[in-house]
């Protein structure tokens, strides 16, 4: 199949990419961009790793056309990083357990990225909801739900990108 | 209180960020110049002769590269060395749909993919078994010709009198119980990148390099060598990150080889990761099992006698099948005191994918199967269910009738805790029409006490290394497949050198660096892999003291070690601190998990400290000689400066074997089972039941786990309530369904893993009854919970409605069949229903209940309406 050139804008970034009109957004992140950390957990839409941001909405990449994402905004998890540091959904997850293996956690990121910009405090009912997007075999959720707790606190005490209180272990 | 500085602390993984972030890599996300896709094609057919295979229409196809078949690599290999039945791609013979037969290494998946389909396989087709007990009566066609009546093993052990104890019982219950199959569905699909040395004169091929997503980096060496008929010394396992193993990981998956033999073929570099539907297929997961038990107990609760016959579904392969069947019955003893024993345990081969090891290997159905008849036995003789476990307790130490040696013992303490905090006593029985509480236990091994690989060297060796600025490397074959093992090891090393744990780093799993550890299963690595660390840590603290010790005009038996200082014991309170530093009287900061500006600071205060301590160094190197009078501290860093001074170099060693005390009986599969150390699990569950749709919810799980010490109390819960939240999988909602050897759901949203929405809140209680060998007293946490969950909410639908379910998945369909039964007043064994031996009469593939004239009507394009 001949490939054409498309303009991808993806972590604030615009990449001019020479793909097949076929491919997929989430072999297109891996594969050309080499943005890793969004995964392939199943065949069928059903695990929700590869859950990226599609201006600014949580969608799954791998089933969808990267010729599709042309004039979006996509944000992978490689762009939730603030300034050079952990965001706090990402240093709670780290400090309540809610990431064990790892592998799904990246979607999960994004699923509770999205949770939070639309509803700053989140109900346990709302977070379940949210969470049930995404699937994982380690956690039992249930330190995720303390890790979103408190990535809630912590944003509302502005603790998130302050430079002194930078996330970090002893 | 104890007084640690490291260990005990809920300390964030020290590879979270890695994981939140994306950084982090598994074996998936990595490529090499040059890199090849490989696709394997599977066998459609359950069982068949192979007559020919065909390669020559996908060789030409445009990208193809190469294309391997079982001629390419014709040794057996296998994970046990009993059990070397496999072939990387089949040579003569398929044995489940979905079995190997070539691998397609091309440009790119599409063109891999292409070329399967111009593939040509002839096939002779066989008869396939599919049941266990029909498959045990076969006479021809078997599925391994050396194993008469597919049976892979049979054991057949007697402890004790049996005939005696069930003499003296004054309550004998019978049923015959089954378990479904379930597989372990980690998060991450198998992947492995393969990739040979090429001589730049000769061209010839050189050692083999292998990323894998594996647990045990060993045995995916050491099977490598079999097959490809290389020294051990030639291949180097990496294990990249693991996104979950579970056992499924833990032995060698054919893909891992099949790399390794097209890598070999097309001199390129190949990268096979698995869809989920091969994932399925290689399984390796909980087998179907059928038990038929009988438990015998006094009026008052005192067990008399057990007889367990216990039928294991293994699928088309031994894999761990000898270890499971045996774990099986191993298992029956050391959670309770029962000194009469009768266990008969066969493994039998069908045509369906190997099923392994799981999490909980070998006890989880078997325990559901007792711990519910336990309970039967409770409610006969009108005894609480918890005083019945606590009638039976076991009087540590002490050696069970099947010869396992039990030493710490928290099983107690996990029953009164989990009574306490679930209000049993109060809410047992009382919480309305359809609620229920249900309570049972499991325990678990710390490690397998005998390696697979016989042998008496050691299970798990530690090398640590400090360099001049006082860095800390510790090099371990433990694998870290997102339970904590790194964080594990790390927070040992530091505990034990009494420095920062920022210090720390940990180089794992890669065959090259690091000694040989049996990696990450049978919940060894806190045990095994710790008590190496410790030694190794303590080796090398030996030396630093010595050398501080001459420093400091003292003794090195009075230094202390602690908080990146090395100090005299009686100047202890004098020590002057740096700023930022975690004081020595540091109370433990109770369930504020790392989160808080304390730590942020101590943090910094560790980087600032490092760049005072370089300009300290230097500055110390000139005053050595001026300054002579002993001091009453150093700081760690000064200390090393000292030992490497004084030694020339600072590395230690550290190796775990378990003692030959531990090692267990002497009988015929005596080696199965016994383990340096149990773990123990006390288990309530909270259930309703909605009597219209057979809907089973569990809204709480209190669970009470004697991990021996929490070395991180927040991995530890974590483990817990994974372990729980899986029970509660496999006892609601996930099952392998067949058609005719055919997986009808191989996928996460068929197979039903519990999502966020189904998950209930799990309360992990922490008992610590410190073992004498743990590491700091630990045991193990990630696996032994998941064993008490399903018998917790089975006895809790009991309490809930009344009904006694005697197989899982507790699916809407049997919870209502139950339910119609007791509501027409008729015993019904709900196992009648689904009877193996007639699988034509009731059973719709291994799922749903049909009964007789009773299912639900058939699609009109459905052919088996017909019948």
């Amino acid at each position: 199949m001949t490939k054409q050139l498309v303009a991808l804008r993806v972590n604030r970034r615009l990449h001019e990419l020479a793909i097949e009109s076929s491919w997929l957004l989430l072999d297109t992140l891996r594969e050309q961009l080499q943005l890793t950390g969004s995964k392939r957990g199943c065949d069928d839409s059903s695990c929700g790793a590869c859950t990226v941001l599609v201006d600014g909405i949580p969608m799954l990449a791998c089933t969808l056309l990267a010729a599709s994402c042309e004039g979006r905004e996509i944000t992978t998890i490689e762009g939730v990083t603030e300034h050079g540091a952990l965001a706090a959904i990402q240093k709670a997850y780290g400090d309540w357990g809610g990431a064990q293996c790892g592998f799904c956690t990246p979607g999960f990121i994004m699923t509770v990225k999205h949770l939070l910009a639309t509803t700053p405090k989140p109900s346990e009912e709302k977070i379940r909801e949210a969470l049930s997007s995404n699937l994982c075999r380690c956690t039992g959720y249930s330190q995720m739900y303390e890790a979103i707790k408190a990535a809630v606190e912590a944003e509302q005490k502005g603790l998130a990108g302050d430079e002194k209180n930078a996330p970090s272990r002893t | 209180m104890s007084d640690f500085s490291v260990v005990g602390k809920p300390i964030p993984m020290i590879d979270a960020a890695a994981k939140t972030t994306g950084a982090g890599k598994y074996t998936d996300d990595l490529s090499l110049p040059g890199l090849l896709i490989g696709k394997i094609l599977h066998s459609p057919h359950p069982h068949a002769r192979i007559r020919h295979i065909d390669i020559s229409r996908a060789l030409e196809l445009d990208g193809v590269v190469a294309v391997v078949t079982g001629a390419d690599a014709p040794n057996p290999y296998g994970i046990l060395p009993v059990g070397h039945d496999e072939h990387a791609l089949a040579l003569d013979k398929v044995r489940y749909v979905g079995d190997n037969l070539a691998c397609v290494a091309a440009e790119d998946s599409r063109a891999a993919e292409r070329a399967l389909e111009l593939i040509d396989v002839d096939y002779d087709i066989l008869p396939a078994y599919f049941d266990p007990e029909e498959s045990m009566k076969a006479e021809r066609d078997l599925i391994h010709e050396n194993k008469p009546h597919n049976l892979e093993k049979d054991y057949h052990h007697v402890f004790g009198n049996p005939a005696q104890g069930f003499a003296q019982a004054d309550c004998t219950v019978e049923g015959r119980f089954i378990a479904n199959e379930v597989t372990h569905a980690a998060m991450e699909p198998h992947s492995t990148l393969a990739t040979f040395d090429l001589d730049p004169v000769t061209g010839n091929i050189g050692r083999l390099t292998v990323w894998s997503s594996t647990q045990v980096p060993y045995y995916l060496q050491h099977k490598l060598s079999l097959v490809l008929d290389l020294p051990m010394s030639q291949i180097r396992v990496i294990k990249p990150l693991v996104g979950g193993g579970f056992g499924g990981k833990s032995e060698v998956i054919p893909l891992e080889i099949i790399a390794a033999i097209a890598a070999r073929k097309a001199r390129r570099p190949v990268k096979i990761t698995y869809t989920r539907e091969e994932v399925c297929w290689a399984h390796r997961g909980r087998p179907r099992t059928i038990i038929d038990l009988k438990t015998g107990a006094t009026s008052d609760g005192r067990l008399t006698a057990v007889e367990a016959r216990v039928i294991q579904d293994g699928g088309a392969y031994c894999s761990y099948g000898v270890v499971t069947i045996l774990y099986s019955g191993a298992l029956l003893g050391a959670l309770y005191d029962i000194a009469n024993l009768q266990y008969d345990g066969y493994r039998v081969l069908t045509n369906k994918p190997a099923c392994g090891a799981m999490r909980g290997h070998g006890t989880v159905n078997v325990r559901f199967a007792f711990e519910s008849q336990l309970d039967e036995i409770a409610a006969k003789l009108n005894l609480d269910p918890a005083e019945i476990r606590r009638q039976n307790l076991l009087r540590p130490p002490a050696i069970t009738v099947n010869g396992l040696r039990v030493q710490s013992y928290g099983l107690p303490e996990c029953i009164e805790k989990v009574v306490e905090r679930s209000g049993w006593a109060e809410r047992k029985g009382r919480l309305g029409k359809g609620r229920g509480l249900g309570l049972a236990c499991s325990h678990y091994v710390s490690g397998a006490a005998n390696s697979i690989i016989r042998s008496d060297m050691p299970h798990s060796t530690v090398n640590i290394k400090i360099d001049r600025d006082g860095g800390v490397v510790v090099y371990t074959g433990a694998s870290e497949i997102g339970q904590g093992s790194d964080t594990m090891t790390s927070q040992i090393a530091a505990e034990v050198l009494g420095c920062l744990l920022s210090r720390v780093k940990v180089v794992a799993a890669d065959t090259d660096l690091t000694p040989i550890d049996i990696g990450s299963y049978s919940s060894r690595v806190t045990f095994m892999a710790g008590n190496a660390t410790l030694r190794a840590a303590q080796e090398v603290k030996r030396q630093i003291a010595s050398a501080a010790a001459q420093k400091m005009g003292c003794a090195p038996e009075e230094l202390i070690f602690r908080d990146d200082l090395v100090f005299r014991r009686d100047a202890q309170r004098g020590v002057p601190r740096l700023e930022g530093e975690p004081s020595g009287e540091n109370p433990s900061r109770q369930r504020s998990r790392g989160r808080t500006h304390e730590q942020a600071n101590t943090s910094q205060a560790s980087v600032a400290g490092r760049v005072e301590g370089q300009i300290l160094r230097g500055s110390l190197q000139q005053k050595r000689k001026e300054d002579l009078t002993p001091k009453d501290f150093m700081t760690f860093e000064e200390a090393v400066v000292a030992a490497i001074d004084f030694h020339g170099a600072l590395t230690g060693t550290g190796s775990y074997a378990p003692p030959a005390a531990a090692r267990g009986g002497k009988y015929k599969g005596a080696g199965v089972g016994p383990s340096p150390a149990y773990s123990y699990s006390a288990q309530v569950a909270e259930v309703s039941v909605d009597e219209e749709t057979g809907q089973v919810t569990v809204h709480k799980v209190w669970a009470a786990h004697d991990c021996g010490r929490a070395l991180n109390p927040v991995a530890v819960e974590g483990q817990v309530i994974g372990s729980v939240w899986m029970g509660m999988g496999q006892a609601l909602t996930e099952e392998m369904i067949w058609k005719d050897g055919l997986l009808m759901n191989p996928g996460l949203l068929e197979y039903r893993s519990p999502s966020a929405a189904e998950s209930p809140q799990v309360e992990a209680i922490i008992v610590e009854s410190v073992d004498p060998e743990g590491p700091f007293g630990a045991k193990e946490c990630s696996e032994g919970a998941l064993a008490a969950t399903i018998p917790a909410i089975s006895n809790a639908i009991y309490d809930a409605v009344g009904i006694r379910l005697h197989e899982a998945p507790f699916s809407p369909e049997r919870v209502l069949a139950a339910l119609r039964a007791k509501k027409a007043a008729k015993p019904l064994n709900l196992t009648e229903g689904v009877d193996p031996t007639r699988p034509t009469r009731f059973r719709e593939h291994g799922g749903a209940l049909c009964f007789k004239q009773k299912g639900p009507e058939r699609h009109e394009l459905d052919a088996s309406r017909a019948r």
